[in-house]
């Protein structure tokens, strides 16, 4: 029995979280191998479209993962993102999507630490999940 | 003629022939009972045509969008509001608006009304608390409290919030305890449930985009939906594509919406949109006690931040 493979996708801003799992990976620092990086300018560019884009085109959870408050690089990008995250997480828990597949950090580039032990927790909380089936766009 | 009808085409008439506007933007009688349209008035004669009653559903802010002109525009409380959001969002400038409020008494729900009928309603008639409503065969007066819109039964702004002159005295403010009540039942459902409440609300929805139309938060040159590369959200009646479709549309009012009910008075399929946008009217008000549209000063939330905001969700 061949069981479908999960695919989370995460979105990670390049100023931060990208270089954590640059760092992490250099560092061969272990973690799921069910992630898909996506490299993003900023996590105030992450839009409610990605996301469901990315459930949309089969994937089984989202990660998105920015710079600490106060440390953007464009300095208030994630303050921004953060109001909106929030909106859109409740949004979709209020349609019937499960909560845990979304998930959100803050991770600095120095942190590959941090960046395996989320990516651990992200993967050990949806991988169990099985297969997404709400807001997936099936083949007609 | 009722008297705010009669204050309403006073006030535009003496505007319009005044030329302190070019146009003005109110309602006037639809073609079949109960759809009063809005309708833009540019002599005085046309001003003599404006009417106000329990059907002006719609919300006038949104034919302001991107105006040159100087504009005189009817406003009860909810379009006042969608006024402040345009104002704030810079689609139009305050000094360009002669707002005529109407503090509003509500406005009444059509499909409810015709759901007591089994016959095609040929007439209404309305008196100051009930309205009298005629089929073929039929005639039966009902009270307006009981046909009262779900959201003007739960509104707290009746009175325009931004104005040059009001056509009537001000209205009460009711204290609505539990105003989201409607929200609070859909929370309470599992989240099977809550997937199926969403699947059954759109389950007639033909993409029309009637909604979005009429609503006038929605004014970008190119809405989500008519992008093509990438392309958001597929174009036909999937389920999937409209879930998406009303799951961003809402989201985008997001902060913004005055709960007006236009879009739900736009859908020719009566779904309740609403259902989406009173979920993040609820949130943005628990979050950061804002209810869209009150004033011209303060930013709406996601256009700011607070570097203390909740933050227990983000690992
Ligand atoms: S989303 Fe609906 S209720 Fe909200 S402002 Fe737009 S038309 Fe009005
Ligand atoms: S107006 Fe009604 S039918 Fe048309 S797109 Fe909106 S919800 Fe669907
Ligand atoms: S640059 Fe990393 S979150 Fe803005």
């Amino acid at each position: 029995m061949t069981e479908k493979q999960i695919k989370i996708v995460a979105f990670l801003c390049n100023w931060c979280s990208y270089g954590a799992a640059d760092l992490a990976g250099v560092s061969r620092m272990q973690y799921s191998t069910d992630i898909r990086v996506i490299r993003v300018p900023c996590s105030g560019r992450i839009d409610a479209k990605l996301i469901l884009a990315a459930f949309r085109e089969g994937a089984d959870g989202v990660w998105v993962s920015g710079c600490h408050p106060g440390e953007c690089h464009y300095l208030e990008g994630n303050y921004y993102a953060r109001r909106k995250f929030i909106l859109m997480g409740n949004l979709m828990e209020h349609m019937g999507i499960d909560k845990n597949r979304v998930h959100f950090s803050w991770i600095s580039s120095a942190e590959a630490t941090k960046f395996a032990k989320v990516a651990r927790e992200v993967a050990d909380t949806i991988v169990p999940m099985g297969p997404n089936d709400r807001f997936v766009k099936k083949a007609v | 003629m009722n008297t705010i009808t009669k204050n309403i085409q006073e006030l535009a008439v003496s505007l319009l022939r005044d030329k302190t506007v070019d146009i003005v933007i109110g309602f006037k009688s639809g073609t079949v009972p109960m759809s009063s349209v809005p309708f833009v008035a540019k002599t005085t004669e046309q001003a003599r045509t404006f009417i106000w009653d329990t059907h002006c559903r719609l919300n006038l802010a949104n034919y302001l969008t991107g105006r040159k002109e100087k504009i005189g525009i009817i406003a009860k409380g909810c379009d006042s509001r969608n006024i402040a959001n345009h104002i704030i969002e810079n689609k139009i400038s305050r000094e360009q608006l002669h707002i005529i409020g109407v503090p509003c008494s509500g406005m009444v729900d059509k499909v409810k009304i015709a759901s007591e009928f089994t016959e095609e309603i040929i007439e209404y008639t309305e008196q100051p608390d009930s309205f009298v409503v005629k089929t073929a065969s039929q005639t039966k007066t009902l009270l307006k409290k009981d046909y009262l819109r779900a959201n003007c039964s739960t509104c707290m702004h009746p009175n325009p919030v931004i104005y040059d002159q009001l056509a009537a005295d001000r209205v009460t403010e009711p204290l609505i305890e539990n105003q989201f009540a409607d929200v609070n039942r859909i929370e309470a459902l599992s989240r099977d449930e809550k997937w199926q409440h969403f699947d059954d609300l759109l389950q007639d929805c033909i993409r029309c985009y009637a909604c979005r139309n009429a609503c006038p938060l929605c004014y970008c040159p190119t809405c989500f939906v008519d992008e093509s590369d990438p392309q958001w959200v597929g174009k036909g009646t999937d389920t999937t594509d409209i879930r998406t479709f009303h799951f961003l549309r809402a989201y985008h009012c997001a902060g913004r919406c005055t709960d007006c009910g236009a879009c739900v008075e736009a859908c020719p399929m009566d779904i309740n949109v609403r259902d989406f946008t009173r979920k993040l009217n609820k949130d943005v008000f628990d979050m950061y006690g804002w209810e869209a549209g009150l004033d011209i000063k303060n930013r709406p939330p996601l256009d700011t931040f607070n570097p203390d905001d909740p933050d227990e969700f983000i690992k």
